[in-house]
């Protein structure tokens, strides 16, 4: 858990980051949203303090980051910044490497680490743990960063924009990686990004932002359903939130019993995706498939509508 | 806002002061020869108004303090006029009336602040990011304040303005002859090496074998590569009698000039392929489209577009040349070299001072001048 | 071996046995002279020079770097960074200083002889190395030292582990600049009564005998074409990733 309390940020008259408090549950996604400029970066960086604050305190699971040496902090935090920061000059091993080696681990664990890490992200040792940074794919080169900052098993990892310069593509797959890894650790993930898309895809909380000043702290439904400043609303889109709602939410939330004629839907997709299936096939219901593949009911269109309208 | 502190102008302030109070101001030597005595800033200034010291207090601290770089340049300047005027008001307090074997050197404390200080200056010319004209202005008027101070005979008793006095005839000699061999130098490495750097472009096989010789010539040691070409000039100057007759000869003048020619083709030409080369091909492409001819291409496209590069070679050449004229001296070759070669001999500091301070003067001159020529020729040249 | 390979062997024997067995160039030298002088330098042991030139040179150059690279450094961070524009302008102004002029003025402070010569050499040499360290370091992607505070290295580690090993590409650069300019710049020593090369250049100046000149010009030339390659070749090595 990440705790908060009034963080500020100025320099000289201008104020940054403006008494910002937020509780970061542990075990979560959280994603802090805003303009460009609107004291992101300065937020999550004053958490490993790469930043140190004006004013106000950060505790990571009950502890005052202040309570110990600021490069000591920061090798218990996992760091992903965009354009991934590897260094040019170490093998991907050794980048991945680089924060057991600050701590001090043996060879043999490191190595081991190392190996665990490379295939965890789909890449082979065998082929990948010897090249360099510049020999691999920015896909590739993106999930070499995200694994040297989760080498030495941080409880909390910082990602700033971390996919920004993927291609759509890579990104969504990158995105997906992230969420199932996330899930299998455990960890408490802090992600900064300026693309709404994303965070409504990974993000369990959003944090708003707008000129330092946190607006909206919620669970994405309610940013759309019940925002609390006309700025949110501007940031969450007015056009497509309707679509927005509909793909937080999956079939399973709205089936109900019986079979009918139409398209297989699998209980995992979201509504969003099902309306669109539902329109392509023509029809105005689909059933739901559970995780073994049987027809567990089915969901009309007019039942993804109706949800649809929870936004007005 | 709080004014930050300044640290460079409190390093070089403190280092200013410390050297002007804490080291020799000038050194009082029995002749020309001889070591001197050395003779702090309080005592060489002799009694007098306490004013010097309050004018001297108040620009030191607007220099260090000021937040305006015009106003810390302008200070900068008047910092260094004052050492000066005070440098010539001790030669002409400590020279006994009459006597012309005294000599009234410069100290290390006179020399340690001037230098702080004209940083501080420089640095502060630097952040002003003054256009090339006013450059070209700010050189023309320190030379104008220079040469006005020095025709002013308020100098006159000051030990290198002595030694001067006493080579004024050979000075005017020597230093036309350095400008010469310099500028001589390198506008004959501008005549072949254009033509080179032309023929050079599109042929990077001519290209390898033009530059990686140039670059050998470059590994010969200045002093080396003047007597290397002695006896083939000699050789040529006995054969052809004619190039005799016009000065060219084993020693002396022709060279000189010829070694000089030589390291000076390497960046001339090096800079006119690099700049005809990274022309973007894009406009050469559309020039071309537009139905120029290879020719056209070449004067109205490509050769404008290349020339700031071109300029940036010479301005390297002509640096390093006005410093390189200085050894000719060593083959009989002149120029300002001269007096710092005999000066070494003679151990007379003086004389290799007359002959060490115009060469670093030409060599930064040069710099300023070609520098605000490229920066010209840039602006015009579309973005 | 490849060709080059090939090359610089030959290159490399063919100067020492000329330090070695001067006397058996004698041939190729003769011609060069007059009235019978001596085609090859013998008023000193040419290995002996040699090794005394090369010596001063590596050791002005050592200087030079430790130097240079030390104020890049400095310069580059914290309260250093405010010198940042300072050192800029200092390295044009030094880079139009000529070296002759830097040895004049040197003389007059510490009298003849090496010391002269080893400070105009360490002050000359200095501003390559400083140049290219300092482009080096300031090259050095803010991605990249974001990331290696962001791992928590400290301001040493972080110097050490990543800034200098990515700077140091550029820095070797400055010192084989360095080390050509140096080795060249050492003869002009000899004018101020330091020992090396130079006074075989300048014993055919005042005797006028070329072959003496062209001895000390191949061998000072082939010497800085050789520290050129050598270092080149060292720093490849060296940069080479473990396999
Ligand atoms: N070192 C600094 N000094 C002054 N202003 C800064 C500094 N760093 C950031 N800022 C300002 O703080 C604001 C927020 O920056 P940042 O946190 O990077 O925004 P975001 O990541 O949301 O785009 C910007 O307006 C930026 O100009
Ligand atoms: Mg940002």
């Amino acid at each position: 858990m990440i705790e908060i309390e009034s963080l500020s940020k100025r320099y000289g008259e201008l104020t940054v980051v403006d008494a910002v408090d937020l509780i970061i549950p542990k075990g979560s996604i959280t994603a802090i949203v805003g303009t460009s400029g609107s004291g992101k970066s300065t937020l999550l960086r004053m958490i490993n303090r790469l930043i140190e604050p004006s004013s106000g305190q950060v505790r990571i699971d009950g502890r005052l980051t202040t309570s110990e040496p600021a490069p000591a902090l920061r090798r218990r935090i996992g760091y992903v910044i965009q354009g991934n920061g590897l260094f040019p000059h170490r093998t991907v091993a050794e980048n991945i490497a680089t924060v057991p080696q600050l701590l001090g681990w043996e060879p043999a664990r490191i190595a081991a680490r190392t190996e665990q890490l490379l295939t965890l992200f789909g890449l082979d040792p065998a082929i990948h743990a010897r090249r360099l940074p510049a020999e691999l794919s920015g896909g590739q080169q993106q999930r070499v960063g995200v694994a040297r900052a989760l080498a030495a098993g941080p409880s909390v990892l910082l990602m700033d924009e971390p996919f920004g310069a993927l291609d759509p593509i890579i990104r969504a797959k990158a995105q997906e990686d992230l969420r199932t890894i996330q899930r299998q650790l455990g960890t408490t993930v802090v992600i900064v990004t300026h693309d709404m898309e994303e965070a409504f895809l990974l993000a369990d909380r959003i944090a708003v932002l707008d000129n330092g000043k946190l607006l909206q702290h919620d669970v994405p439904a309610r940013l759309l359903t019940h925002p609390a400043h006309p700025q949110v609303m501007a940031l969450t889109g007015t056009t497509d939130r309707a679509l927005r709602l509909l793909s937080l939410e999956s079939t399973a939330a709205i089936v109900t019993a019986g079979e009918v004629s139409g398209p297989d839907l699998p209980a995992s997709m979201s509504l969003r995706e099902a309306l669109s299936a539902l329109i392509w096939a023509g029809a105005t219901a689909g059933n739901v498939l559970d995780a073994h593949g049987q027809r567990s009911g089915h969901v009309t269109m007019q039942a993804i509508l109706t949800r649809g309208s929870a936004a007005r | 806002m709080r004014p930050r502190l300044d640290l460079p102008a409190w390093l070089f302030g403190s280092i200013a002061v410390g050297a002007l109070f804490g080291l020799p101001f000038v050194i009082s030597k029995a002749n020309r020869i001889v070591p001197g005595v050395p003779v702090g800033l309080v005592d060489a200034l002799g009694p007098g108004s306490v004013l010097r010291w309050w004018v001297l207090a108040v620009i030191g601290v607007t220099a260090v303090l000021t937040q305006r770089r015009w106003l810390r340049l302008v200070a900068t300047g008047l910092l260094c006029v004052w050492f000066a005027l005070a440098l010539g008001h001790a030669a002409q307090l400590l020279t006994p009336p009459g006597n012309a074997v005294v000599r009234i050197a410069p100290g290390a404390g006179f020399w340690c602040a001037m230098a702080s200080v004209a940083l501080l200056g420089v640095d502060a010319a630097a952040r002003l990011q003054l256009r090339a004209l006013a450059r070209l202005a700010l050189l023309g008027l320190v030379m104008l304040v220079l040469w006005a101070a020095l025709a002013s005979g308020y100098f006159d008793h000051v030990s290198v303005v002595r030694e001067y006095a006493v080579n004024a005839d050979r000075f005017a000699h020597e230093f036309s002859r350095h400008l010469s061999l310099a500028l001589g130098s390198v506008l004959a490495a501008v005549a072949v090496g254009l033509p080179m750097g032309l023929a050079c472009q599109g042929r990077p096989w001519l290209r390898q074998a033009v530059l990686s010789t140039l670059s050998l010539v470059q590994t010969i040691p200045s002093i080396a590569l003047y007597g290397m070409l002695m006896a083939p000039l000699a050789a040529l100057a006995v054969t052809v009698p004619t190039l005799a007759q016009w000065g060219i000869g084993g020693i002396g003048y022709a060279p000189a000039v010829v070694a000089l020619f030589l390291y000076a083709l390497l960046p001339v030409v090096a800079n006119t392929v690099l700049g005809l080369a990274s022309v973007d091909p894009a406009v050469v492409d559309a020039a071309r489209g537009m139905g120029l001819t290879d020719g056209k291409i070449l004067t109205r496209i490509r050769w404008p577009l290349a020339l700031p590069t071109i300029v940036t070679g010479v301005r390297v050449v002509l640096v390093q040349n006005m410093g390189l004229a200085a050894i000719a001296a060593l083959i009989g070759g002149g120029g300002l070299g001269t007096f710092i070669f005999q000066g070494i001999g003679q151990t007379a500091i003086d004389l290799v001072l007359l002959g060490a301070l115009p060469t670093v003067a030409l060599a930064l001159a040069a710099g300023v001048v070609l520098d605000a020529l490229v920066e010209w020729l840039d602006r015009r040249r579309p973005a | 071996m490849k060709a080059s390979g090939v090359i610089r062997v030959g290159v490399w024997g063919l100067l020492i046995a000329f330090l070695l067995k001067p006397q058996v160039f004698a041939p190729a030298f003769a011609p060069l002279t007059q009235h019978d002088a001596p085609a090859i330098y013998d008023q000193g042991d040419l290995a002996t020079l040699a090794w005394a030139h090369l010596g001063l040179v590596l050791t002005a150059t050592s200087l030079s770097a430790l130097l240079a690279i030390g104020l890049a450094i400095l310069v580059s961070r914290g309260p250093g960074r405010a010198f940042l524009p300072m050192s800029r302008s200092l390295v044009g102004i030094g880079q139009t200083f000529p070296p002759v002029a830097v040895l004049a003025i040197a003389v007059p402070l510490v009298g003849f002889g090496i010391k002269p010569t080893l400070i105009a050499l360490v002050a000359y040499g200095l501003l390559p190395i400083f140049e290219n360290s300092l482009t080096g370091l300031s090259q050095v992607p803010a991605s990249v030292l974001e990331a290696a505070d962001g791992a928590g290295m400290s301001p040493i580690q972080r110097l050490w582990s990543v800034e200098l090993p990515l700077a140091r590409p550029l820095m070797i650069e400055g010192l084989r600049q360095t080390l050509v300019i140096s080795v060249g710049t050492a003869t002009l020593g000899s004018t101020v009564a330091s020992q090396g090369l130079g006074e075989v250049i300048i014993a055919g100046l005042l005797s006028d005998n070329s072959a003496f000149v062209l001895q000390g010009g191949l061998i000072t030339g082939l010497m800085a074409i050789l520290l050129h390659d050598a270092v080149g070749l060292i720093a490849q090595r060296w940069q080479r990733p473990v396999q």
